[in-house]
C-alpha cells in the first residue's frame, strides 16, 4: 500500500506542509516565524526519508519503470508517475538537498511564511518533474516551477531582483510554450500523451520539404527543435543562457542553491527522457551540433567567468560550463558519456549547492558579493576556508572528488563522438581550474587588510551541519562513483541500445532510398 | 403556435414576465429604493432558471417552424450566462449603493439582456438570431450609459450604441445575403442549400455576418469600443460585460457557422483563425501598456477571446468542446479577478489605478494571494486551470491541422504573460506600501477567494465541466 503510492507520498508531503502553512500559521512574529521553518523541515524531511525507502526498494538491475501509479484525469491525460533508473536519482537529489536548503534560510526575517511555502510548492513541483510518466504533467510541473521561483527571486532577491525576475521568467516560458506545441503534436501523432507508450513510438523520420527547405528527419526533427528551445533555455546553453547570471546573482541564496542544483538538471534530465529516446533519429543527426554548442559553452563561459567581479556570477558561469558538460555527454550517445552525464549533474547539483553556501556564508555577514570586498579570509575563517577549498577543488574537478568522475566520463564520452569536441572541451577544464582558484586566492588567501574584515567570524554549528552532508557526498561519490553508476548503468544501456537500433535503422533506410534513387 | 413551443421557451418567458413586473412594481411603487432587493430577486431567479435549465433531461426540441432549438448546446450556454450574470450583479451591488448608481432598471435591463442571450444561443434561424441579439444590445448600451452625469459613461454607452449599431447593420447586409443565395433564414436549410462549393455572394454574406458577430465578442479588429465601454462604464456593467455576452456572443457564433454553414468549414475557418491571431496578438501587446486596470482587463480579454476563436477555428467536436471550456474557465476567472477591482478603493472612493496595487499582499495577504493565482491562470501558466483551458483549444487547433495557429498562439500567450505577471510584481515586490482599503466586503472576498480555489482544486476534475461540453459540443457539430 505504501510501496504503491510511494511517489505521490514523496512528491506531495512538501504541498502538503504548504497547505498547513498557509491555513493553520498566523501572525508574522518570532513563533510564527519559527513554527513556519520548523514545519517546512519537517515536510522535507518527511519527503526525504519516503525517498531513501525508495531508493532502497528500487532495482538498479530492472530497467522499465518502476512504483508506477496510473489513474484517469480530465481531458483524456492520465495521472501517471513512475521511475527508473535515469529519474531515481534526480528523486532523490532533490529531497535531499531541500533539507539543507531550508535550514540554510534560517536566518531569513522577511515574510518567512510566505518563503517557506514557496520552497515546499517548488519542492513538489520538480520533484513532479522527475516522476511524471505523462507528457502534459511532466508539462505541468515543469512550468510550474516557474511561479514559485518567480515569486522567491522577486520578493527575497537582491537590488536588481525585478529585471532578473521578469527575464527568468519570460525566458523559460517561451522556451516551454514551443514544447507544449511539439507535445500536442506527439499526443496527436500517438494519440495518447503516456510516456511509456510514447517511447515505444516510432514519430515519422523521412525528410520533409518546408518552405522548399528539405529537412533531415522530418517530423523527428520538429518535434527535437521545439523540446530543445526548451530544454536548452533550462540547462541553460550557450548562447540562452543569460538569463541565469541575472536570476544567480539577485536571487536569494536558497533560491540559487535550489536553480543550480535541481533546476538547472531539468533540461538535462529532459534531454534524457524525451529527446534521446523518442526522437532518436534527430539526435543522432543534430549531436554535433549540439556537441559544438557545449564545447563553445565550456570555452566561452569559462573566459566569462573568469572577468567576473561578482562571486555568484562567477559561479553561475561555472554552472554554465559544467551544464556544457552534460550536454556534450548526453549527445556523445555512448555508456560514459551519458553515465558521465547523469554523474556530472548529481555532482554538479551538490558542489554548486554547496558554493552557493558559501557565498552565502560571508554575504550574510558582509552583504556585498564584490570579490574586491573579501580576501584573507582564511586567518579569521579556517573552518569556512577548508569547506571552501574543498569545493573549489570539486569545482574544478580533483581526483577524489565527484566533480572529477563527472568530468572524466563525459570526456571519455566526447572523445568517442567527436575528438576535436573532446580537445576544445579539456581546455575548458584548464580554465575552470584557472578561475576557480583565482577566486579563491583572491577571497580566501593573503593577508586580512580590509578593515570592515577584521571582526568577521567563522561559520557557526549551523552553518557547519548544513555543509557537513555536502562534503561527505561529494568525496563520496569522488572515491566510489559506483554508487550511482550500478543505478543508472542498467537504464543508460536501455537507453543507448534502443537508440542504436532507431538510428542503425535509419540509415539502412536512407542507404536504400539512396540506393533506389540510383 | 402550438402550446409546447411555449413550453420549450417558458424559461425565457418567465424571465421577461418578471423583467417587465418588475419595471412596473419600479415605476408605480419604491422606485429606486428597490434597487438592492430587485437586485437579490434578480440573481436569485437566474439561479434558479440556471438550475431548472441544467437539470432538464437530454435530448433537442425545436419551436416555432425551427427558428427556437433547446438543445444540450443551448442549456450549457444558458446555465453559464445565468450563473455569471448573477455572480456579477450580486458582486456589484455594494458597489452600486455606495457610488449612488442604484437604479431599479439595472437589474431588470440585465434581465432583459440575458433573455436576449438565451434566445441568441438557441437561435436557428436569422431572424431569430437578430431578435435576440438586439435585446440584448439595446439592453447594453443603456446600462454601459448608466452613470447619466458621468461624461465618460455617456462616451461610453455612444460609443457602444454607434458601432454596435454599425455591426447590426453588417449582420443584417449579410444575412440578407445569405437570404438571397441560400433562399432560406433557417439554419437547417442554409445548411442544406451549401455544401461543398460556396457561391461569392454567399460566402461575402457569410464574412459579414461573422464581422457582426466579431464585434459582439470584440475580436479584432472588430474590437475598438471595448477599452474604451470598460473604462466609461461603471465597474459592475464592467464585469458584466466581460462574462455573460461574450459567452453568449462566442455560443452564437458558433450555432452560426457549425449550425447553418457546417457545410463549407473550410470556408469560415480561415476567417476564425484570421480573428483569432489577430485577437491574441492585439490583446497581449496593447494590454502591456495600460495603467487603468479596467482597461487592461478589455484587452485581457479581447486576447482571451482569440483563444477561444482558435477553439472555433479547428472545425472540429473537440474545438467546440475546447472553445466551451475555455469560456467557462474564462468567466469564472473574470468574475474573480472583477471582485478584485470591485474591492479596490482607497477612503471608500473607488480605484482602478494599477500601480495603487503596490505592495498590496501586506496589507491584504490572503486577497492577494487569490489575486496572484488569478492572474497566473489567466497568464495560462500551469498547473493553474487557466492552462488547461488553453491546452485544450491548442490540441484542438493542432488536431485540426492549424499547428502555425497554435505556435503564434503560445507565442501570444507569453507576450501576454507579462502583463499579469507584472501586477503580481506590483503587488510583491513593489516599493511603498499600498494606501488602498485593505477591507472588501464578504460577497467580493468570497467570490475572490471561491474563484482562484477553484483555479487550483478545478485540477482535479475540471469541476465537472467536462461531461456537459463533449455532449454540448456533439449535439452542435453534425
Amino acid at each position: 500500500m505504501l510501496l504503491d503510492s510511494l511517489l505521490s507520498i514523496i512528491t506531495f508531503v512538501p504541498l502538503i506542509g504548504a497547505a498547513i502553512l498557509a491555513l493553520f500559521l498566523r501572525g508574522d512574529d518570532a513563533p510564527a516565524r519559527r513554527n513556519a521553518k520548523y514545519v517546512a523541515l519537517a515536510a522535507t524531511c518527511t519527503s526525504l526519508l519516503a525517498s531513501l525507502i525508495l531508493l532502497a526498494a528500487f532495482d538498479p538491475e530492472e530497467t522499465g519503470f518502476q512504483f508506477v501509479e496510473e489513474g484517469e484525469w480530465i481531458l483524456g491525460l492520465t495521472y501517471k508517475m513512475g521511475v527508473d533508473g535515469l529519474s531515481v536519482l534526480f528523486v532523490m537529489l532533490t529531497t535531499f538537498l531541500m533539507p539543507i536548503t531550508i535550514l540554510a534560510c534560517w536566518d531569513v526575517t522577511h515574510r518567512v511564511k510566505e518563503y517557506m511555502i514557496s520552497f515546499l510548492v517548488l519542492e513538489t513541483l520538480m520533484l513532479g518533474v522527475f516522476c511524471a510518466l505523462d507528457l502534459v504533467l511532466f508539462y505541468l510541473f515543469f512550468e510550474g516551477g516557474l511561479i514559485p521561483m518567480f515569486l522567491i527571486i522577486g520578493i527575497w532577491g537582491g537590488k536588481d531582483r525585478i529585471y532578473a525576475a521578469f527575464k527568468f521568467f519570460l525566458y523559460t516560458f517561451l522556451g516551454s510554450v514551443l514544447m507544449l506545441v511539439a507535445m500536442i503534436a506527439m499526443y496527436v501523432d500517438a494519440g495518447t500523451t503516456d510516456i511509456v507508450a510514447l517511447l515505444g513510438h516510432n514519430f515519422g523520420s523521412e525528410t520533409m520539404e518546408i518552405m522548399g527547405f528539405h529537412v533531415l528527419g522530418g517530423f523527428q526533427t520538429l518535434l527535437w527543435l521545439a523540446f530543445f528551445a526548451s530544454f536548452a533555455v533550462k540547462m541553460p546553453m550557450w548562447p540562452v543562457h543569460t538569463w541565469l547570471p541575472d536570476a544567480h546573482v539577485q536571487a536569494p541564496t536558497a533560491g540559487s542553491v535550489i536553480l543550480a542544483a535541481v533546476l538547472l538538471k531539468m533540461g538535462g534530465y529532459g534531454f534524457l527522457r524525451f529527446s534521446i529516446p523518442m526522437f532518436p533519429v534527430a539526435s543522432s543527426l543534430l549531436a554535433d551540433f549540439v556537441l559544438w554548442l557545449s564545447a563553445i559553452a565550456i570555452v566561452y563561459t569559462s573566459l566569462v567567468a573568469l572577468m567576473q567581479e561578482d562571486i555568484k556570477k562567477l559561479i553561475a558561469y561555472s554552472s554554465v560550463a559544467h551544464m556544457g558538460f552534460v550536454t556534450a555527454g548526453i549527445f556523445s550517445a555512448n555508456q560514459q558519456g551519458v553515465d558521465g552525464a547523469i554523474f556530472q549533474m548529481l555532482s554538479h547539483g551538490f558542489i554548486s549547492g554547496a558554493l552557493f553556501l558559501c557565498v552565502g556564508v560571508v554575504y550574510d555577514r558582509m552583504h556585498t558579493r564584490e570579490i574586491d570586498a573579501y580576501g584573507g579570509l582564511v586567518n579569521r575563517m579556517p573552518i569556512y576556508a577548508a569547506v571552501f577549498m574543498l569545493f573549489t577543488m570539486a569545482n574544478v574537478g580533483l581526483p577524489g572528488t565527484s566533480g572529477f568522475v563527472g568530468e572524466f566520463l563525459t570526456l571519455v564520452g566526447m572523445y568517442q563522438a567527436n575528438t576535436w569536441v573532446c580537445a576544445v572541451a579539456a581546455t575548458g577544464v584548464i580554465l575552470s581550474a584557472a578561475y576557480a582558484l583565482w577566486l579563491y586566492r583572491r577571497v580566501v588567501m593573503g593577508e586580512l587588510v580590509k578593515e570592515s574584515l577584521r571582526s568577521i567570524t567563522d561559520m557557526n554549528r549551523r552553518e557547519q551541519a548544513i555543509f557537513a552532508p555536502l562534503v561527505v557526498m561529494t568525496i563520496l561519490l569522488g572515491v566510489y562513483p559506483s554508487l550511482v553508476t550500478d543505478i543508472v548503468g542498467p537504464s543508460v544501456g536501455a537507453l543507448l541500445d534502443g537508440y542504436g537500433e532507431a538510428v542503425a535503422q535509419y540509415g539502412g533506410t536512407t542507404q536504400v532510398a539512396q540506393h533506389g534513387g540510383h | 403556435m402550438q402550446t409546447g413551443d411555449l413550453t420549450i421557451i417558458l424559461p425565457e418567458i418567465v424571465l421577461s414576465i418578471f423583467a417587465m413586473a418588475g419595471l412596473l412594481a419600479g415605476a408605480y411603487g419604491g422606485r429606486d429604493r428597490l434597487g438592492p432587493a430587485m437586485i437579490w430577486t434578480t440573481s436569485a431567479l437566474f439561479a434558479v432558471l440556471a438550475a431548472w435549465i441544467g437539470l432538464q433531461g437530454a435530448g433537442t426540441a425545436t419551436a416555432f417552424g425551427g427558428m427556437f432549438t433547446d438543445d444540450a448546446f443551448a442549456r450549457f450556454a444558458k446555465v453559464t450566462i445565468l450563473l455569471s450574470a448573477a455572480a456579477v450583479l450580486l458582486m456589484g451591488e455594494g458597489y452600486m449603493v455606495r457610488s449612488d448608481l442604484i437604479r431599479f432598471e439595472y437589474p431588470l435591463l440585465i434581465a432583459l439582456a440575458a433573455v436576449g442571450m438565451m434566445v441568441m444561443v438557441s437561435a436557428s434561424d436569422l431572424m431569430a438570431l437578430y431578435m435576440g441579439l438586439e435585446l440584448q444590445s439595446l439592453s447594453l448600451y443603456v446600462i454601459a450609459a448608466l452613470r447619466r452625469d458621468s461624461v465618460r459613461s455617456t462616451e461610453a454607452g455612444l460609443k457602444y450604441f454607434v458601432l454596435g449599431a454599425l455591426s447590426s447593420g453588417l449582420l443584417l447586409f449579410g444575412a440578407s445575403l445569405v437570404y438571397g443565395f441560400a433562399g432560406t433564414t433557417g439554419f437547417a436549410g442554409i445548411f442544406e442549400a451549401v455544401q461543398g462549393r460556396a457561391p461569392v455572394g454567399l460566402l461575402i454574406g457569410l464574412s459579414l455576418v461573422i464581422a457582426g458577430l466579431a464585434f459582439k465578442v470584440s475580436a479584432a479588429p472588430f474590437h475598438m469600443w471595448t477599452p474604451d465601454v470598460y473604462e466609461g462604464a461603471p465597474t459592475p456593467v464592467t464585469a458584466f460585460f466581460a462574462t455573460a455576452p461574450k459567452i453568449a456572443a462566442m455560443a452564437l457564433l458558433a450555432r452560426v457557422v457549425y449550425g447553418a454553414f457546417g457545410g463549407i468549414v473550410g470556408d469560415w475557418q480561415q476567417i476564425l483563425a484570421a480573428l483569432s491571431v489577430a485577437s491574441m496578438f492585439l490583446g497581449a501587446v496593447a494590454a502591456i501598456g495600460q495603467r487603468n486596470i479596467k482597461r487592461l482587463m478589455a484587452y485581457s480579454s479581447i486576447a482571451h477571446m482569440g483563444f477561444a476563436l482558435m477553439g472555433l477555428a479547428a472545425g472540429t467536436v473537440a474545438g467546440v468542446e475546447a472553445m466551451l471550456i475555455y469560456l467557462v474557465i474564462y468567466v469564472t476567472m473574470n468574475i474573480g479577478t472583477f471582485a478584485f477591482i470591485l474591492s479596490m478603493e482607497r477612503d471608500g472612493a473607488p480605484v482602478v489605478e494599477i500601480s495603487a496595487l503596490s505592495l498590496y499582499s501586506r496589507r491584504s495577504p490572503t486577497r492577494a494571494l487569490a489575486m496572484l493565482v488569478l492572474l497566473f491562470s489567466l497568464a495560462g501558466v500551469p498547473p493553474l486551470v487557466g492552462f488547461f483551458a488553453k491546452y485544450s483549444v491548442l490540441l484542438a487547433a493542432v488536431d485540426a491541422g492549424l499547428v502555425w495557429l497554435a505556435v503564434l498562439g503560445v507565442i501570444a500567450s507569453v507576450i501576454g504573460a507579462f502583463y499579469y505577471i507584472r501586477i503580481v510584481y506590483i503587488m510583491y515586490f513593489g516599493d511603498e506600501e499600498s494606501e488602498l482599503d485593505a477591507g472588501g466586503s464578504t460577497v467580493l472576498t468570497g467570490f475572490l477567494v471561491v474563484s482562484a480555489a477553484l483555479m487550483l482544486f478545478g485540477l482535479w476534475n475540471l469541476a465537472g465541466i467536462e461531461g456537459p461540453a463533449a455532449a454540448a459540443a456533439s449535439t452542435l457539430v453534425r
